[in-house]
């Protein structure tokens, strides 16, 4: 049990030290008094009995340390002896410590906070039964100008799905969801609800390996449909029905049907989203047609892949199905290829660029504050010169002079990082919540493997900021310092040279994350000044859907929408008043593919025109202020069984008919009635996302009554729109009590909503190149100080054989000025590089912008001068008398 | 200061173990009795006895206790434990091996 005597020793060793350390010297006493009796027995006298057993025993004290060493935790109490020792140097120099531990704490906060997102959003496996094996497959269209446009994952036809499903073997199973918005209506007089809802195929949960916290799952019979079965998710199931388990069985009505809740999900089912507040079949109130099509393209796929396959052989059979697909729709958009993506990062969708960004300049902000700290460390270690030389002289080893600078870094990155850690917690709630779109945004926060992270970075740059200067400082022209001279040795001018190189690194760093910050900066200012091509100012809108139960025919949906503009427009202080499916800037939602009768039929193989697909009101162009080129707008006599009409935009004109006069011709939609449309009117562009190029829209008559969901009311108003929102809900709940309003928008919000990121990384990104202009004006600042405080002797000298104070001031400045230069001329060329990294999210600005490059150049001179101007005018007024004297 | 010249690097802990095989003893009674028994050949300094003495506790192969010695006073007496029993078998083997090889070199020449 030899292990168990060295835990005891282990035990003891750690407890009872001191009691250990009285034993070994009564031990080493005995001894002492043994060898003195002996002595004595042998004939000595007293006195010299003892004179010659000490002289024996050598140097007690010598002795002790060598037998202590030998003991466990021996490493413990000498880092105990440095941290003492540290803390006391430390607490020496508040000044220097205050500063220091500020920069690691400002630094590791940000980078923690930063790395708890990144974790949670692109590192955490997701909580399903073994996720590793899980995959979105999507499809993808070989077409480069299609991918160019984002659409290099393609929702999936679900009669590919099906195929998919029936056809390939590779995978364990595939599942399917779909986007859906139901409206929940009250069964006791409760506020009718739009609720943001998915569609999941029956084995959707038991694929992802999910029992319902309450009741069962899908069956494969209820995944048709006629289905009208509910999963409630926990939040819904706690917040609307009280947590009432009573409710599993119960009868509840979506979109005015009746649905028996069959079970409610776990509280941590979050996926894909924490707003989904209930689940229905995947076919439930689909029309069966629309199942059998191959390309709308609604549908996600999840798939298991089968433990003994590899993903790119599952890959590869449900490749070929989908290519014998294409083949056989070559005149629709079915894509020829499919494209596989990780769970993760499907959620994390369009944040991983923008996170690796700052992930990139908090790194670069790190950096910054360790060359920074390592800047004054260098500084310190020139003001303890003396007493380096002395330790070292008296025979500490260098080894040892090294660990206890270190053991100084580190004190000063830990207080630093526990400081961060707290700031952490602040800012990822901050940045979680001031992020949009931030997915499983609701899970993100501090824990144990990010404590773990935060302590790494605390070591990392601990050694990053303290190696470097504890090496030059103990380095062996440290003791010719004891034979010369108190001033002007070698060790002084290496230690020169290191500062301004360290500072070099910072600066050219600093001029990177100034010339990102400037690029995104100057990118967000284009998106916000683009004109969108309509009215933004003082319009509001509201989302609403009619349930399809009650409103069964198009005559009560037109009756509905035009009973409902008619009240909007009578209201007092509304200009105008209008219906749409999708305003401009709120996405591309629905596209659809046409056919031009009077064009020649297009090259098989050849992709079909494509454009958005939008319903308006008569009023629609003339209150969002869409100028009209040509034709006309619609009027209330466009509607059903009147002959069919399109109004399509200047894009859809110029692309589709180059050349001709697009009026009067017509477009063929299969989807939506398999007719010919006649092009009435050309209006205006306008966009439908910030930031992305115009595409073709065509606009159809809303009141052919045939879209009851997903409507927007707009409205213009001649003061602030705000304050309308509650008479318009008034009015509507006139009209039908059961009907929720959603998304009380105004334009500007629906607009600044794209942007809100935009701004977020933008302002993020120059947070953090004005705190490194910051720490790199200080550096630079500490650094000829100290410069001019080592050359006090030369200039005083030079100005008393008759240097002029101008020039002294010169030569002060340039030798202050010449690392900054360096690293702004270093830096630069880096921003080229990391110009391209960031191209990808930069909107109307080149990766290389002169006037972004030239604004950072100037204003790095000018920080750079002022931080060089105060120490340089000191030196230029130096007393030669005095200067002398302090020799 | 240091390691005795005369000892032959890490034999030290081969003759503790060895010497308190019979009865446990104190650190001045060890190096006595090394002294002794080897012909007052082998010098054992206070210098690496007691480092030595305290590794081989912490390594659990000798425990030590506190007991009144012979002069009456407190005394820390070193004992074998069953686990230094065996690296003393295993030691002594070591030696007597390396012993016959280094005599076989030194007598062939």
């Amino acid at each position: 049990m030899r292990w168990m005597t060295q835990l005891r020793m282990g035990i003891v060793m750690l407890f009872a030290r001191r009691k250990a350390a009285a034993q070994l010297d009564d031990e080493l006493r005995d001894h002492l008094e043994r060898q003195i009796a002996e002595n004595r027995a042998a004939g000595m006298s007293a006195g010299d009995a003892r004179f010659a057993a000490l002289r024996e025993f050598g140097n007690p004290a010598l002795l002790r340390e060598q037998t202590q060493s030998t003991w466990t935790w021996n490493w413990l109490e000498l880092a105990m002896r440095d941290v003492r020792c540290g803390a006391r140097t430390l607490s020496r120099s508040r000044g220097f410590s205050f500063v220091a531990i500020a920069v690691m704490a400002l630094c590791i906060g940000a980078a923690t906070s930063l790395f708890t997102i990144v974790r949670s959003v692109l590192l955490r496996p997701l909580p399903f039964r073994n996720p590793a094996r899980l995959v979105m497959v999507y499809e993808h269209f070989r077409d480069a100008g299609f991918n160019s446009q984002g659409f290099n994952y393609n929702g999936v036809a679900p009669a590919d799905y099906r195929d998919w499903r029936a056809q390939t073997h590779g995978f364990e199973d595939m599942a399917a969801w779909r986007y859906a918005e139901i409206n929940l209506t009250g069964e006791r007089g409760e506020l009718p609800e739009l609720v943001e809802a998915r569609a999941g195929s029956w084995n959707l949960f038991s694929l992802l390996g999910v029992q319902p916290a309450l009741g069962r799952s899908f069956t494969e019979a209820e995944d048709r449909p006629s289905g009208a079965v509910v999963l409630l998710s926990w939040n819904l199931f706690e917040r609307r029905f009280g947590g009432e388990s009573a409710i599993v069985g119960k009868q509840i009505h979506l979109d005015g049907k009746p649905y028996t809740v069959i079970g409610v999900l776990p509280k941590w089912f979050i996926y894909p989203d924490a707003k989904v507040q209930l689940w229905v079949t995947f076919a439930s109130g689909m029309p069966p047609e629309i199942l059998e099509h191959h390309d709308y393209h609604f549908a996600r796929v999840i798939a298991r892949l089968r433990p003994d396959v590899s993903l790119a052989n599952a890959l590869s059979q449900v490749e070929a199905v989908q290519y014998r697909l294409h083949l056989r729709n070559l005149h629709a958009p079915v894509a020829e290829d499919v494209a596989p993506r990780t769970l993760n990062e499907d959620l994390a969708r369009d944040v991983k660029k923008p996170l690796v960004i700052l992930m990139c300049a908090v790194a670069c902000l790190l950096l910054i504050g360790c060359l920074n700290v390592a800047n004054l460390l260098v500084a310190r270690g020139a003001a303890r010169q003396k007493e380096v030389a002395i330790r070292g002289a008296l025979g500490a080893g260098r080894l040892t002079l090294i660990r206890e600078q270190l053991t100084e870094s580190l004190l000063i990155c830990a207080a630093g990082g526990v400081g961060g850690i707290l700031l952490s917690f602040a800012a990822t709630k901050w940045l979680t919540s001031a992020w949009k779109d931030l997915p499983s945004a609701e899970g993100i926060h501090v824990d144990g493997l990010v404590m773990g992270f935060a302590c790494a970075l605390v070591f990392l740059s601990a050694l990053l900021s303290g190696l470097l200067p504890a090496i030059s400082s103990t380095t062996k022209a440290v003791f010719a310092l004891l034979q010369a001279s108190s001033r002007g040795t070698a060790g002084s001018q290496s230690r020169t040279a290191l500062r301004k190189t360290l500072l070099t690194v910072e600066i050219a760093m600093t001029v990177v994350l100034l010339i990102a910050a400037g690029l995104l900066l100057k990118s967000f200012w284009r998106l916000r000044a683009t004109n969108i091509g309509c009215a933004i100012d003082n319009v509001l809108t509201m989302g609403y859907s009619l349930p399809s139960q009650k409103y069964d025919n198009p005559a009560k949906v037109d009756a509905f929408n035009e009973a409902l503009l008619d009240r909007v427009q009578a209201l007092p202080g509304v200009r105008a008043a209008a219906i749409g499916t999708v305003v401009p800037g709120a996405g591309a939602k629905d596209d659809a593919i046409f056919t031009i009768p009077e064009h020649p039929s297009t090259a098989p193989g050849a992709p079909l025109p494509d454009a958005l697909f939008r319903m308006v009101s008569p009023s629609y162009f003339s209150t969002l202020q869409i100028p009209l080129l040509s034709g006309r707008f619609f009027t209330s006599q466009d509607r059903t069984g009147r002959p069919r009409t399109v109004i399509v935009s200047s894009v859809l004109a110029r692309q589709y008919f180059p050349g001709e006069i697009a009026l009067g011709k017509h477009l063929h939609l299969v989807p939506y009635g398999n007719a010919d449309y006649e092009i009435v009117g050309v209006v205006g562009d306008t966009l439908h996302q910030v930031g992305q190029p115009e595409m073709a829209v065509m606009y159809f008559p809303v009141l052919n009554g045939d879209e009851t969901r997903g409507m927007t009311l707009v409205v213009r108003t001649a003061s602030d729109p705000l304050p309308f929102s509650v008479p318009i809900q008034k009015q509507i709940a006139q009209i039908d009590s059961e009907m929720p309003a959603s998304d009380l928008l105004t334009m500007q919000q629906i607009i600044g909503d794209s942007l809100v990121n935009q701004s977020l990384i933008s302002t993020l990104v120059l947070a953090f190149a004005v705190l490194s202009l910051l720490l790199a004006s200080v550096g630079l600042y500490g650094v000829l100080a100290y410069l001019v405080a080592q050359r006090t002797s030369e200039i005083g000298i030079r100005i008393a054989l008759g240097a002029q104070r101008e020039q002294v001031l010169r030569l002060m400045l340039l030798d202050g000025l010449q690392p900054a230069l360096i690293g702004l001329g270093l830096g630069l060329a880096a921003s080229v590089g990391a110009g391209q990294l960031i191209r990808s999210v930069l909107y109307g600005t080149q990766a290389v912008d002169p006037v972004v490059f030239a604004a950072v150049t100037a204003t790095l001179v000018v920080v750079a001068a002022i931080a060089c101007l105060a120490p340089a005018w000191r030196a230029s007024r130096l007393d030669p008398m005095q200067a002398l004297r302090t020799e | 200061m240091g390691k005795p010249s005369d000892l032959v690097q890490g034999t030290l802990d081969l003759l503790i173990l060895k010497t308190i095989l019979l009865e446990p003893k104190h650190g001045w009674a060890i190096a006595k009795r090394i002294q002794q028994v080897s012909g007052e050949v082998l010098q054992v300094q206070q210098g690496s006895l007691y480092p030595a003495l305290h590794r081989l506790e912490q390594q659990g192969w000798i425990k030590a206790k506190w007991a009144e010695s012979e002069t009456g006073r407190q005394a820390k007496f070193y004992a074998l434990t069953a686990a230094g029993r065996k690296q003393l078998e295993a030691e002594t083997a070591n030696w007597n091996r390396l012993s016959a090889a280094i005599d076989l070199v030194v007598t062939e020449a």
